[in-house]
């Protein structure tokens, strides 16, 4: 069927929700520009900085840990298996290291982090919207920008980073115990072949993807609980809107990302 | 002093506010009542800008609040909201002392708190809540922890939305004694939306009525009574046949 065969309010409806993406997505450019605005000026709410610190980050890493370390043990299950086709197998230390911190470390983290973190303030945030507390927190002199998302946005790119870095850690470790206890190799040769194999490079991506992503993640939630609708339906819509929209975003920038560092 | 001529406000096809206008001499109290859902809280919500109007102009001393400093405007203002709004994450004391813990006039925490809990007594409460959260009062209780913020930081101009609804008969006493006390004692501008007349025979030096977008009718509280506007008649007797539609 080509193209033209579409009925025509098909075609319309198409271009309605084209049109709604990219006015959406250039609403959440101004939003990200004006919160960069605010995070460079005072005051900040340093009480809310560190709520948010243990929210987003110390309170992620059993989520994160448990991921990550699943994760590496199929990978590296998968690889020999893959890899023993043509006679490959002992290259399971390197693919491993390399897809944990190059991809699957930065990404599943990410995906964690709005399902988990994004989802918890466009919540909280629409629910004082719902309820009037950002109008109250405005009229008591304070900006919900600063008072709010400053200091979640501002948690969240310092933190992803380092839940990133952590899961990467693990995830090499769940394909190191795979590999040395049921697939034979050495314990010894798996560490150096992991740590020779590793490049600084392929480190630092991995942490500007996680600065990144917890940045999204963070400015999402915010987003949309500041801008939800009425009542408890609302509130539901945003949470909802908010997970779906973090996580394309996680995806495309870092596809963007993986092309800019690593695509020749 | 404040001000507000041919105010309108509109949320899609339903015309909230059609051209109010009216005026709140300062140190005085002016009750607003009117029919449910005639826009009394978003006339109060577009004086401090949390809605914007679509036409009109509101002023305060004179000077459009538009162009005001916000954080020098809102500095002058208390607001109780209808629903209390208070910060479900702060405890009772940390919402009440929220502006005095914070900007240019910040206060010592334990000074603060000490303020919190005597506003607290003011309002009925006693220094026990200051340690709950918002979640663990009742209905009445969180009415009166919001109006214990509102007037925390002793504002020149408080806002009440429906102060009394909720309260027990004698508790309402209270709050309408605190509220006239704001004003003559302190020298207050205050605002108060109500539904209870005997509120409004407490409280007001003057009554404006909303109805259908406009003010129907405002004067002196000694006037309300002798005053031949039917609207206004049928509103403060509590009739159910009159010129007000009883489905709206
Ligand atoms: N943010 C908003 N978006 C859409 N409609 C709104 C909004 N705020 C208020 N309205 C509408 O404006 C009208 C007036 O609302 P408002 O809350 O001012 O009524 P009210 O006079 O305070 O009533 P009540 O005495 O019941 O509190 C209602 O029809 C309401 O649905
Ligand atoms: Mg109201």
């Amino acid at each position: 069927m080509s193209v033209l065969a579409l009925p025509a309010s098909a075609l319309a409806s198409l271009g309605r929700a084209t049109f709604n993406a990219l006015a959406a997505i250039g609403r959440i450019a101004i939003y990200a520009a004006l919160t960069l605005w605010h995070i460079v000026r005072p005051p900040f709410y340093r009480r809310e900085f560190f709520t948010a610190l243990m929210q987003v980050g110390w309170l992620s890493l059993p989520v994160v840990g448990l991921t990550a370390i699943f994760t590496g043990g199929a990978l590296a299950l998968q690889i020999y298996a893959g890899g023993q086709r043509f006679s490959a197998e002992a290259v399971v230390p390197q693919i491993v290291a390399i897809g944990m911190v190059r991809e699957l470390g930065p990404v599943l983290v990410g995906l964690m982090i709005a399902a988990r973190v994004t989802s918890s303030i466009a919540a909280e945030i629409a629910t004082m919207k719902v309820t009037e507390q950002i109008d109250a927190l405005t009229t008591l002199s304070t900006n919900p920008m600063k008072y709010l998302t400053v200091p979640r946005v501002l948690a969240g790119f310092l933190t992803v980073p380092l839940l990133v870095g952590v899961g990467d850690i693990i995830g090499i470790m769940g394909g190191f115990l795979v590999s040395t206890e049921q697939l034979g190799f050495n314990r010894a040769s798996y560490i150096k072949n992991t740590v020779d194999f590793l490049q600084t490079p392929d480190v630092v991506s991995s942490l500007i993807k996680g600065a990144v992503f917890g940045f999204i993640a963070t400015l999402i939630g915010c987003y949309y609980g500041m801008n939800s609708g009425r009542g408890a339906q609302g509130v539901g819509s945003a949470t909802k809107n908010a997970v779906a929209t973090a996580s394309i975003l996680i995806l495309a920038a870092n596809f963007v990302l993986t092309s800019v560092m690593f695509g020749s | 002093m404040i001000e507000l001529s041919r105010v309108a406000k509109s949320f899609g096809k339903n015309h909230v506010l059609r051209g109010v206008n009216l005026t709140i001499p300062r140190g005085q109290s002016m009750v607003v009542i009117g029919g449910s859902g005639t826009g009394k809280s978003v006339l109060l919500k577009s004086i401090l800008g949390l809605v914007t109007p679509d036409s009109g102009r509101i002023t305060l001393d004179g000077a459009d609040v538009r162009e005001a400093n916000r954080d020098a405007f809102l500095a002058r203002f208390g607001m109780l909201f209808q629903g209390g709004a208070l910060f479900d994450s702060l405890r009772v004391w940390e919402n009440v002392a929220f502006r005095l813990m914070r900007g240019a006039t910040k206060l010592p925490k334990d000074q603060a708190r000490a303020i919190a809990i005597e506003k607290l007594r003011r309002v009925g409460l006693k220094p026990e809540t200051a340690d709950l959260f918002p979640g663990e009062l009742s209905g009445g209780m969180q009415k009166r922890v919001g109006l214990a913020r509102a007037i925390a930081a002793e504002p020149e101009i408080i806002f009440f939305d429906e102060p009394t609804t909720g309260l027990d008969p004698i508790m309402s006493g209270v709050i309408n004694a605190l509220i006239r006390e704001i004003v003559t004692e302190m020298g207050a501008t205050a605002m108060t939306i109500t539904h209870d007349m005997s509120s409004v025979r407490a409280i007001a030096d003057r009554v404006a009525m909303l109805h259908d977008g406009l003010i129907r009718w405002t004067g002196p509280v000694a006037d309300m009574d002798q005053a031949d506007d039917p609207y206004l008649q049928q509103f403060i007797h509590g009739r159910a046949d009159g010129p007000i539609e009883s489905v709206r």
